[in-house]
């Protein structure tokens, strides 16, 4: 009695279900890969296949938190955050590169170029926000029209090249910071996590998000202004997406508009559903998203390991996400417990 | 003021009245500005028909989607894969390419199924299903081959490079003063023929007048007695089985399968019923205002390709500005709406 007891606590636990997935995905990587876990130190930085995990999982960590506070207010995704890393990332090189295709030199200062990409990518967020909570559109159709026009927007600004920048100083945002061991987009995702957090938490913002998220025309009558917090969070996720392009065109040190955040909505979303959000919207954890989304890359990294190649892992992703809709799914859920029922009479 | 058959006087009619004038307007700025380049000739209006036939069939499809209130964003994979498998059978299999028609709408109808299913029966948001068929489509695409497939069975290319030639007023003469024959392919008549059946379905069809009451408002219509779960299930049945012939109307136009086939097609969908005047909301919406939709689209590409100097991608931003301007119209209507 006391063993089931606590077996339903654990199932009733919200990051349950998060960790069983990403502690599944690990096992199936521990048995592949023996040396899975192992980390050592080589030409003074960290390496090992879980290290790889989480660096580059980190542009996914800062989709996901963006991804979840969307999700808590307005109860639909944004599926242009992909695009809008990729403007980021344009916007970024440009104004680095000052209008050249290859340069080994900075022509304009770096602070400019990073607050001119957020600019951009926040702008792009405030849009979204505009269609979803002021004119009240579908979420999802409304950030359509960015997901689109995104990467046409960032191919203009490249004029259409992709463009480098081969300066040592840009490879740090994305690698190394001398001297330290860790990768720094890890530093990126856990960053964003805090301050996001902290937000959420010393504010009633979190509160609020959760409120509008479940009856947003209860907390318009109990005095929330539900529009204005749904914005807030449309301009948050494009902020985050505009961080997570910079980090991404740093890694490859150059803005590629068709490659830069290429099918990572899907991941985003995905992270969000996995962590344990109801994807229509309302209570929501952070921390779930972030163990969502690296749970995914270990996903992701299992099937390259396995010989998949980049184009056919959508299928997968698929299938993952169908699997967790249905099993969130109220009426699945009610059908299972009825036909358990019929059996228990039986 | 009746229109095709809506009722509905006022709004509706007056989004796709400002769809069709902004059609003819658009194609005469067109014929104005790049008469000497071919836009006068009737073959330059007959293309936008070649061209988008597949389109035709997918839109209409998305827009009995869209009047419940739902949305597909698979259909522009499932395009791909089946072009894709269309081009494997025939080429690597052997297959005739009567089985090829077989294998496209069966995926179709396979994709309906299960994403109706999913949508209608286990209330999960259209969206999330569809997002998932469209990466299980693309994904499956290259699971089927990563390099390109071209189709040379010489039975379907005959089928591909059939002519209809049109009566000669409709030709036109060229430099040396011989009468060029107009053309179409019998894709434009299968397209046209869609049409017109999805009009007869949602016009003159129980079904299809109970899908603008389920759209309008759920809740009402079950307690109408209509049962909704049933008739939205049909809806994405028939999306699917649209985007099968869409499919392989686009097989029959590329000749080909790869893996970045029609990728994005699902977006020239819904803004072709958005801006032919399909609420998003649901409720409303019109065939022959998707057509309308698609020609404008058709319209854009063609001026951006006769114009020559602009970059493919401006085509897809263009559309996205119409779009938000067609999805803001919308809504300040609706909410106009709302208040009277």
């Amino acid at each position: 009695m006391k063993l089931h007891e606590l077996w339903r606590k654990i199932i009733k636990f919200r990051l349950f279900f998060p960790l069983l997935c990403l502690g599944i995905v690990l096992l199936s990587n521990l048995v592949q890969h023996p040396d899975f876990f192992s980390v050592s130190v080589r030409n003074g930085v960290l390496y090992g296949y879980i290290i790889d995990v989480v660096n580059r999982s980190s542009e996914l960590v800062i989709l996901a938190v963006g991804m979840t506070l969307v999700t808590a207010s307005s109860g639909g995704q944004d599926i242009s955050v992909g695009a809008v890393m990729a403007v980021s990332g344009a916007v970024c090189c440009q104004i680095l590169s000052g209008g050249g295709t290859s340069v080994t030199e900075f022509q304009n200062p770096l602070i400019l170029a990073l607050v001119a990409a957020l600019a951009a990518a926040t702008l792009c967020g405030a849009f979204n926000g505009f269609l979803v909570a002021k004119l009240g559109i579908q979420p999802m159709v409304a950030t359509l029209i960015l997901f689109t026009a995104g990467r046409g927007i960032a191919q203009l600004v490249t004029r259409g090249q992709i463009t480098y920048i081969r300066v040592p100083a840009y490879r740090i945002p994305g690698g190394y910071i001398p001297g330290i061991p860790i990768p720094t987009p890890i530093f990126f995702a856990i960053g964003t996590l805090i301050v996001v957090a902290l937000l959420l938490k010393r504010t009633a913002i979190g509160l609020f998000i959760e409120t509008v998220g479940i009856n947003s025309s209860a907390a318009r009558l109990v005095g929330l202004n539900s529009t204005r917090i749904k914005f807030v969070c449309y301009i948050i996720c494009g902020l985050l997406s505009g961080i997570a392009g910079f980090v991404a065109s740093s890694r490859i040190y150059s803005a590629d508009a068709n490659n830069i955040g290429l099918n990572l909505e899907m991941d985003a979303i995905l992270a969000v559903a996995l962590g344990g959000n109801i994807l229509g919207g309302g209570k929501f954890t952070l921390v779930g998203s972030c163990i969502g989304a690296v749970t995914i890359q270990s996903l992701s990294t299992t099937l390259y390991a396995m010989n998949v190649s980049a184009d056919q892992l959508p299928v997968y992703k698929a299938i993952v996400v169908i699997a967790i809709v249905v099993l969130q799914s109220e009426t699945f859920r009610n059908a299972i417990t009825q036909l358990r029922k019929k059996e228990a009479r039986a | 003021m009746k229109l095709f058959g809506i009722k509905k006087p006022g709004n509706t009619t007056f989004l796709i009245l400002v769809t069709i004038g902004l059609f003819a307007l658009m194609y005469l700025a067109g014929m104005i500005v790049f008469g000497d380049r071919g836009f006068a000739k009737p073959q330059m209006f007959l293309n936008l028909f070649i061209t988008n036939a597949g389109l035709i069939s997918i839109s209409c499809g998305l827009t009995i989607v869209m009047i419940t209130g739902g949305i597909d964003i698979s259909v522009g994979s499932v395009v791909g894969l089946i072009c894709m498998a269309a081009a494997w059978s025939m080429e690597k299999k052997g297959a005739s390419p009567y089985a090829a028609i077989v294998l496209s709408l069966v995926i179709g109808l396979a994709f309906g199924v299960i994403q109706g299913f999913l949508i209608s029966y286990l209330n999960i948001q259209p969206f999330i299903v569809t997002l998932g068929g469209l990466f299980f489509g693309r994904g499956m695409t290259a699971v089927i081959s990563q390099d390109m497939i071209s189709i040379k069975n010489p039975t379907f290319l005959a089928w591909a490079k059939y002519k209809i030639n049109l009566p000669d007023f409709l030709g036109s003469v060229n430099k040396r003063g011989i009468l060029v024959k107009s053309y179409i392919y019998p894709t434009v008549i299968i397209a046209l023929l869609i049409v017109v059946l999805v009009i007869i379905l949602l016009k003159y069809t129980k079904y299809g007048r109970s899908l603008y009451a389920i759209g309008g408002n759920a809740q009402s219509a079950s307690m109408m007695g209509l049962n909704v779960r049933r008739n939205r299930f049909f809806a994405y049945v028939l999306s699917g089985c649209l985007a099968g012939v869409g499919g392989f109307l686009f097989a029959l136009n590329s000749c080909a399968g790869f893996v970045e086939q029609a990728r994005g097609l699902e977006m020239d969908a819904i803004s072709s019923a958005v801006i032919g005047g399909t609420l998003l909301s649901g409720g409303i919406g019109n065939p022959v205002g998707t057509l309308f939709g698609v020609l404008i689209k058709g319209t854009i590409s063609s001026l951006i390709t006769t114009q020559g100097t602009l970059s493919s991608w401006w085509v897809r931003i263009m559309l996205s500005l119409l779009l938000c301007f067609f999805i803001v119209l919308q809504s300040i209507i609706t909410k106009r709406k709302q208040k009277s």
